[in-house]
């Protein structure tokens, strides 16, 4: 172990010295260490404003997951691509591409495709339903491992772009007049927004709900019901 | 308020720390949820500024030249990254251009122009003007710069396209590779490590960039 512990480890579910407790405020931007700064108070350091927990969390990421929800369904029902050959045109949703080509015998593509598009979206939402909703309720149920999906959402949320990235690439190449065009679908935006929600909802939420108790909950709902106007003017949806 | 030195919260889980000294590539984990806390800077400040160096290079011939080509009953037809995002945006999904815009073209581009703005005063421990403001801003486009996805993307739309046409391979697609791997390197680096540059200079007195808090 290469930090220093002010309490024994080896437990992971063993109480902590957690910041909030001990009265310090760390900057988020800086990593700098304050004690007896005031909720909201700009950093000496770097001068970004200081919160306990990201404000108004859950409610953001609450907003983000059911607009990104909402998208899914268009995401996945209208086509995402339309190719126009001499032949006529074909329609493509994400699930059909992937149907195409596993029937047509590239598995490794099929894979690929339906794990980035399909999978990782799914995955994605329902992983951050599960730890708003447990945050939410202050449970203490797995939290280490609940600490873990958030990590591993993290690092494979920007993976589910590459529908995106196929789907433009193959629109600005594959402009022939007359004997093949390819469109991009109206399903491609409502996906792009469905990826930029789930993203955007893992950024707002605080990992740190997860180790929260309902107590240290309610004293953060309280600090926030104090000081409103301030939140208000000083958090600015990004 | 005062400051707690050689102290460390863990943004993951709120665990308290202390600050031990790390060896040479050596990272410090929070105990409790695994989140990195801190890593040893070792050489990166210096490796840095040359990596960035170099994927700018690599960034402009990743956007200068086409990307592939296609041959359909002679018929050819070619596309570089801006290309694709015009076409998009000339079909009405001028949303989806933007996306694509901004996270293959602007957002890397900002964060190495910022890195290469920061690091090249620092290399002098100056602090060069808008400090503050650009190291939040690479802090907040880290999550958004997606080379690496586009090149599986590329990848998987030369594997579509072999099927209905013959692909050429164009010198800005092994660009982009090479280009991941250059920004993979460049981008490991935290932000945050940019104000312990300022703070601790290696053997100096008196704190240059320090300002009363």
């Amino acid at each position: 172990m290469s930090a220093g512990q002010f309490q024994a480890p080896d437990d992971a579910e063993a109480p902590m010295a957690t910041a909030s407790a001990l009265g310090l405020l760390a900057c988020p931007h800086c990593d700098a260490v304050w004690r007896g700064a005031a909720e909201g108070e700009p950093c000496g350091r770097c001068g970004t404003h200081l919160h306990t927990r990201k404000p108004y969390s859950l409610n953001r990421t609450w907003a983000f997951l059911i607009a990104a929800c909402i998208m899914y369904i268009p995401a996945n029902l209208l086509p995402v691509m339309i190719t126009r050959t001499l032949f006529g045109a074909q329609y493509d949703t994400i699930l059909s591409g992937v149907i195409y080509f596993w029937v047509s015998g590239a598995y490794g593509l099929a894979a690929i495709i339906f794990i980035a598009s399909f999978l990782v979206p799914l995955f994605k939402l329902t992983v951050l339903i599960l730890l708003a909703l447990l945050a939410q309720r202050g449970s203490s149920w797995r939290r280490p491992e609940r600490a873990r999906l958030y990590h591993i959402i993290e690092i494979i949320g920007r993976w589910s772009m590459l529908d995106v990235f196929v789907v433009s690439l193959l629109t600005g190449l594959v402009q022939i007049q007359g004997f093949a065009v390819i469109n991009a679908g109206v399903g491609i935006a409502a996906f792009g927004s469905v990826v930029v929600l789930t993203m955007l909802a893992s950024l707002s939420f605080d990992p740190r709900l997860n180790w929260d108790s309902r107590q240290e909950q309610q004293q953060e709902a309280e600090r926030e019901r104090r000081e409103p106007a301030r939140d208000n003017r000083e958090h600015k949806p990004a | 308020m005062t400051e707690v030195p050689g102290t460390v919260v863990c943004p993951g889980c709120d665990a308290v720390f202390s600050r031990a000294p790390l060896k040479p590539r050596e990272v410090s984990r929070c105990a409790r949820c695994g989140t990195e806390l801190y890593r040893h800077a070792g050489d990166q400040q210096r490796r840095i500024l040359p990596l960035t160096v170099a994927s700018l290079i690599m960034f402009a011939i990743a956007n200068l030249f086409p990307i592939v080509e296609i041959e359909l009953q002679g018929l050819r037809s070619q596309t570089t990254l801006a290309g694709a995002v015009l076409v998009l945006s000339r079909e009405g999904m001028s949303v989806v251009a933007l996306l694509v815009l901004a996270t293959t073209l602007l957002f890397p581009l900002m964060q190495l122009c910022i890195l290469a703005y920061l690091l090249v005063p620092l290399s002098r421990e100056r602090r060069p003007a808008g400090f503050a403001i650009l190291v939040r801003a690479m802090q907040m486009l880290r999550p958004w710069g997606m080379i690496e996805v586009f090149l599986l993307g590329v990848l998987v739309a030369i594997v579509k396209l072999s099927s209905m046409a013959s692909v050429v391979a164009g010198s800005a697609l092994w660009a982009f590779m090479a280009l991941t791997v250059l920004l993979t390197a460049v981008l490991s680096f935290n932000p945050n490590a940019f104000w312990e540059m300022t703070f601790r200079p290696p053997g100096e007195s008196g704190e240059p960039g320090r300002e009363a808090a």
